[in-house]
């Protein structure tokens, strides 16, 4: 598949997950009609890479799928998001794992959908600790047991992806990623996705009881996976799911302040000031997002040493905190520019889910973390 | 200067195991990218260098034959 029919499966895949968008939120439901529609375009398999049947696309074009999909329904984007950084983090560290390629071959043909159990109870949101071990289950048999707060659509997809403390022998910060399919997951939901936003995400708790083999075990260490690839993927294609949102809530500011125009055409609209600022706003917010995405993407092949720097950790931390940033005030200032139209709901102009929506970004990986580390960089990082 | 490089991993690394040699991978004993920072500024402290930005990867202070060829290079420099 070329890169053409893959952004065309996305735009088609939009305007199904847009159409849908208001109910996913009102009853907080897997956004489905959504992600049929990109398993019927093809586009679950973009980060597997061609050689295990994936479409010919980059990191940029998946990221722009993202900011796409957001621009309709923010769940939508922030599912493919997950899902790609996940695929991503398997296929680049996959070594020479004939089960791994074998695995990936799958996600593009059968469009598996996968999920990840980052989280745990008692780690205090650190990804980098597990208290979940790999057991030694006998005849070969592998299995741990993992009480994760919130797994992302961990009701509806086909695979898992869980970090695991290595075993008891193995320091605490000593992690593997293990992928298991469902059947072999043993996943028991543990409580309700009931939130302020982000809603179709539907991202419930689940204790994860998994048996399986040694060879689903993702063959590269934890530490490269978690710098090369799964951080700058999830800030990144993030940062595209909260430009997506935040371009949506402008356009809705646009529209309203236009309407007003056309109804007094030879008198600029009172709004018109505001949603020049908030224009203005979006405008950096894009050329931030962009110009890392660009470096990334000139990076993500070459010598990892770049990635494992302080000075690139310091950059792809603060594209998420000032995106994260951004996305909520650009959605409260757009609010400002249509007033009480984008307040109430069912509204040409509403902004409710976008705002609510917009709230999440800080909060995944909450910015006070990343900031503490960043604190921790700048005292021995020189050029900033 | 491999004794003085190596009580300061012992001191500062908040490794967890006790005996490490010179090729042991200080990461998988247990230092982590928040103790290795305070390694970074115990060294530049002891042996009075600054380690430049492009020296400041994981690689650098892997173990401590890496850590030792890195301060040297600093401190020959100097």
């Amino acid at each position: 598949m070329a890169a053409a029919a893959f952004h065309e499966a996305v735009a088609a895949a939009a305007g199904v997950a847009a159409q849908h968008a208001d109910d996913v939120d009102a009853r907080a439901r897997f956004p489905r009609e959504a992600i049929d529609a990109l398993r019927d375009g093809g586009t679950l398999g973009a980060s597997v890479g061609t050689a295990h049947g994936g479409p010919d696309v980059g990191f940029a074009d998946i990221c722009d799928a993202c900011r796409v999909l957001s621009r309709g329904c923010a769940a939508t984007g922030m599912i493919f998001a997950m899902h790609h950084i996940q695929v991503a983090s398997i296929a680049r560290h996959a070594g020479d794992s004939a089960y791994i390629r074998d695995y990936l071959g799958r996600v593009a043909s059968e469009q598996r959908l996968v999920a990840s159990a980052t989280s745990e109870v008692g780690t205090g949101g650190d990804l980098r600790r597990s208290i979940a071990c790999v057991e030694d289950r006998g005849g070969g048999r592998l299995g741990f047991t993992k009480n994760a707060p919130t797994v992302s659509y961990g009701g509806h997809a086909d695979d898992v992806l869980t970090t695991v403390w290595r075993g008891p022998d193995a320091d605490a910060s000593d992690q593997v990623l293990v992928l298991t399919a469902r059947d072999e997951s043993g996943m028991t939901q543990t409580g309700e996705w009931d939130t302020m936003g982000m809603r179709g995400t539907c991202s419930p708790g689940f204790e994860i009881s998994a048996v399986f083999g040694p060879e689903q075990i993702v063959p590269g260490e934890f530490a490269p996976i978690c710098s090369e690839t799964m951080v700058p993927w999830s800030h990144l294609t993030w940062a595209h799911v909260w430009l997506g949102i935040a371009t949506s809530a402008v356009g809705r500011a646009q529209a309203m302040v236009r309407a007003q125009g056309r109804r007094s055409p030879d008198v600029t609209p009172e709004a018109g000031g505001r949603l020049s600022a908030v224009v203005a706003r979006l405008q950096a917010m894009r050329a931030f997002v962009d110009a890392a995405t660009a470096e990334y993407a000139a990076l993500m092949d070459g010598d990892p040493a770049h990635l494992s720097s302080f000075g690139y950790g310091l950059r792809i931390n603060n594209l998420k905190i000032r995106a994260s940033e951004d996305v909520a005030a650009i959605c409260h200032d757009a609010l400002g520019v249509v007033g009480i139209a984008g307040y109430r709901n069912g509204t040409p102009f509403s902004l409710g889910r976008h705002v609510r929506d917009s709230l999440s970004a800080a909060l995944m990986i909450g910015n006070e973390r990343i900031h503490a580390t960043n604190a921790r960089i700048l005292l021995v990082q020189r050029e900033v | 200067m491999k004794e003085r490089v190596r009580r300061i991993v012992m001191d500062h690394g908040r490794l967890s195991v006790a005996s490490l040699s010179d090729a042991d991978d200080l990461y998988r004993a247990g230092m982590t990218s928040h103790s290795s920072v305070n390694v970074m500024l115990a060294l530049e402290s002891e042996f009075d260098i600054e380690f430049p930005d492009e020296m400041l990867t994981r690689e650098t202070f892997a173990t401590i034959d890496a850590i030792v060829g890195a301060v040297g290079s600093l401190a020959g420099a100097a």
